[in-house]
């Protein structure tokens, strides 16, 4: 079994090659992107059945016995983003051949879109699985890259704008990243994370707080955490749809899935918790208000992602199995939902010809379908029961009260408060685009419009155009998929429950990479 | 563990210069600033390894205490070849972005706090084409473009 692992960063790496070769082929090219999901996609499900039945699974690559060479690990954590990140993948990638088709590819270049696209599952799934912080490092730069030509694919003038910001965030994060695993090497010997878990006690705490600061920075860029998200809500809407799905869905979730390494393996002490619980709160009250603000349906599902982000941070930072717990079926539930509403909002782009609520109306009657795909996910995000929304909040609610501090009921107050103001938030976009008439849109009167301030260069209303089947079809089973986290809640918490166990303690991730629990000692 | 002084002076200026110019307006100059830091870093990974020693290669004669550490050159080589493939692509990016400006399409103009800002004073927002011209990519000689 253990031989599957390295197939999961190896089946795209060698698809995205093949892709690339055949760039004169698109309809070859897309067959190869589909196959290599598709593989991916069965492999993490193998993995995660065998993870949770019999046990997580490590493999040293090359034969170098850790902590000298490369680990990859898989836990039941890993094992569970890596079939998540696969379904989003591939749900986006049938919308954006959907999209390619309809459009004589003119939004996607195809002969760089697909191995590009491959190139970024690798990164993500390498950064899931890697079992040593400078491979960790390489997943990130590898998603990196790839995400820089993604958001600015075509190269205009608006998307060269929003990459350049997003591009120098993302370099200062990955040089604070290094530097921190530089400073982990100089004060332990290593960057294998179960042996910095292992050495981590044997420095002055002083020293720990550094390092757990200089990492957490690092991965707080890349998780847009308060006050470290202002690049978000700036970079991701100008990128085609697909693209802003799916970087919305998944990049920011690596950065939260390695805080949570980082706060329970690495430095699994409770030093820092307080002000992660702040960091939290901040960023979940912030992001909604800016949310709130918004007039653009991609700008404002971007505040909401970052808001959203709070709750998994909320989730992490009470250093509980429970809390560990919550968070993971969050991230799962907010990957799905997320993604499904940046599909939307690109059908809502599509049959309205524009992302703003001030010009839109009438799409109720003009797509039903589109309507149906935008309103279900916009009542999941905003936690109305029985959606998962609903079930991952209750969950980091109940958490929080076992922990019982002021804090942690402060915590809870802000995250009831901020899932009404993301449903006031998207229940908005429906009132205004979906309900209102198309002949009401000019001069309408409204409070809900009042305050709220549209995109720096926003583009003029474009030409409806009609929405390919393949597109609706691959936004319709992402909104099962979501249905299907509230239908297979128990299992899922079961998954997620046995990860928070699991992960309270460092020592079984460090025994899944040092069986005998000792190891080479040098 | 001991560290050569020297290079963590180097470290150091290097350090300064580099976050100078990635606070700067010009891409050009946060790339070049980019350069900098990353091989500041590269420099503290090394610094990191401990004390210099001979080449690590078993021999039965060289005990391991007289050798350096190899795993931090690995990753230094690593990080350079990243380094190397994010400022290429920052090139493209940056060509990129001169070209619009070059074509006239741009939007990008600098607000007028922007120049006043540069122009040291607060109150004159003159001449503000010009000013922009001639903080784009490459300035080009006037009447070229």
């Amino acid at each position: 079994m253990n031989s599957l692992i390295p197939l999961v960063v190896l089946i795209p790496l060698l698809g995205a090659a093949s892709a690339l070769v055949l760039s004169k082929r698109p309809r070859a090219q897309r067959i190869v992107t589909l196959l290599a999901l598709t593989a991916v996609l069965a492999v993490g499900s193998i993995l995660l059945f065998v993870v949770h039945t019999s046990g997580p699974l490590s493999m040293q690559v090359g034969g170098w016995a850790a902590p000298f060479g490369i680990v990859l690990v898989v836990d039941r954590l890993s094992a569970l983003m890596v079939v998540v990140s696969a379904v989003v993948l591939l749900a986006v990638l049938v919308f954006s051949v959907g999209q390619g088709l309809a459009d004589g590819d003119s939004e996607t270049p195809v002969s760089i879109y697909y191995p590009t696209y491959l190139i970024l599952t690798t990164g993500v799934l390498n950064a899931f699985i890697a079992g040593d912080l400078f491979n960790l490092y390489v997943g990130f730069e590898i998603l990196l890259v790839a995400s820089y030509v993604l958001i600015t694919l075509g190269g205009t003038e608006q998307r060269i704008r929003a990459g350049t910001t997003y591009i120098v965030v993302s370099l200062v994060s990955s040089m604070i990243f290094l530097v921190s695993i530089a400073m982990i090497y100089g004060a332990l010997g290593t960057v294998n994370i179960a042996d910095i878990s292992r050495k981590m006690g044997e420095i002055p705490v002083d020293v720990q707080i550094i390092l757990h600061i200089l990492l957490l920075t690092a991965f707080g860029i890349k998780a847009a955490v308060f006050p470290l998200s202002f690049w978000l809500p700036d970079s991701y809407p100008t990128a085609p749809a697909p693209v802003t799905a799916v970087f919305a869905g998944l990049l920011t979730k690596v950065g939260v899935y390695s805080i949570i390494r980082a706060e329970t393996v690495i430095f699994p002490g409770p030093e820092l918790n307080t002000a992660l619980m702040v960091v939290a709160l901040l960023t979940m009250v912030v992001g909604v208000l800016g949310a709130v603000a918004q007039a653009d349906i991609k700008r404002l599902l971007s505040f909401t992602l970052v808001s959203h982000i709070g709750y998994m941070i909320l989730g992490v930072s009470l250093g509980s199995a429970a809390g560990t717990a919550a968070a993971t079926y969050y991230i799962v539930h907010h990957i799905i939902v997320q993604t499904t509403l940046f599909l939307a909002a690109g059908l809502i782009e599509r049959v309205g010809g524009s992302t703003s609520i001030n010009k839109l109306g009438g799409l109720l009657a003009a797509a039903p379908a589109v309507a149906i795909l935008y309103f279900l996910p916009a009542l999941n995000l905003g936690g109305i029961p029985p959606f998962s929304g609903f079930l991952g909040k209750v969950a980091l609610f109940q958490a929080a009260a076992e922990q019982g501090t002021p804090l942690a009921y402060i915590l809870i107050g802000a995250g009831a408060l901020v899932s009404l103001l993301t449903l006031y938030a998207l229940v908005r976009v429906w009132n205004l685009a979906f309900w209102r008439t198309t002949d009401e849109v000019e001069g309408y009167e409204s409070d809900l419009l009042t305050n709220v301030s549209e995109a720096p260069n926003a583009l003029a209303v474009k030409k409806a155009r009609s929405v390919p089947r393949l597109m609706l079809a691959a936004t319709g089973g992402m909104v099962l998929v979501g249905f299907a986290l509230t239908i297979f809640a128990g299992p899922l918490f079961g998954i997620s429950d046995k990860v928070g166990e699991s992960l309270e303690s460092p020592n079984s991730y460090v025994e899944i990479v040092f069986p005998a629990g000792g190891g080479a000692d040098d | 563990m001991s560290a050569s002084l020297t290079l963590v002076i180097v470290m150091a200026v290097l350090y300064a210069c580099g976050i100078y110019l990635m606070l700067e307006r010009s891409m050009t100059r946060v790339l070049v600033g980019f350069l900098l830091v990353g091989n500041a870093t590269n420099i503290l990974i090394i610094l990191m390894a401990g004390a210099p020693g001979v080449a690590p290669i078993v021999d039965g004669e060289t005990t391991s205490a007289e050798m350096s550490d190899p795993l931090p050159q690995a990753l230094v080589l690593t990080a350079i070849v990243i380094t190397f493939a994010v400022s290429a692509f920052l090139l493209a990016l940056i060509y990129r972005s001169w070209r619009l400006s070059q074509e006239g399409e741009d939007d990008l103009e600098d607000d007028e706090a922007d120049v006043a800002m540069r122009v040291g004073n607060t109150g004159v927002v003159a001449e503000q084409t010009d000013e922009v011209e001639a903080d784009s990519e490459f300035a080009l000689p006037k009447d070229d473009a």
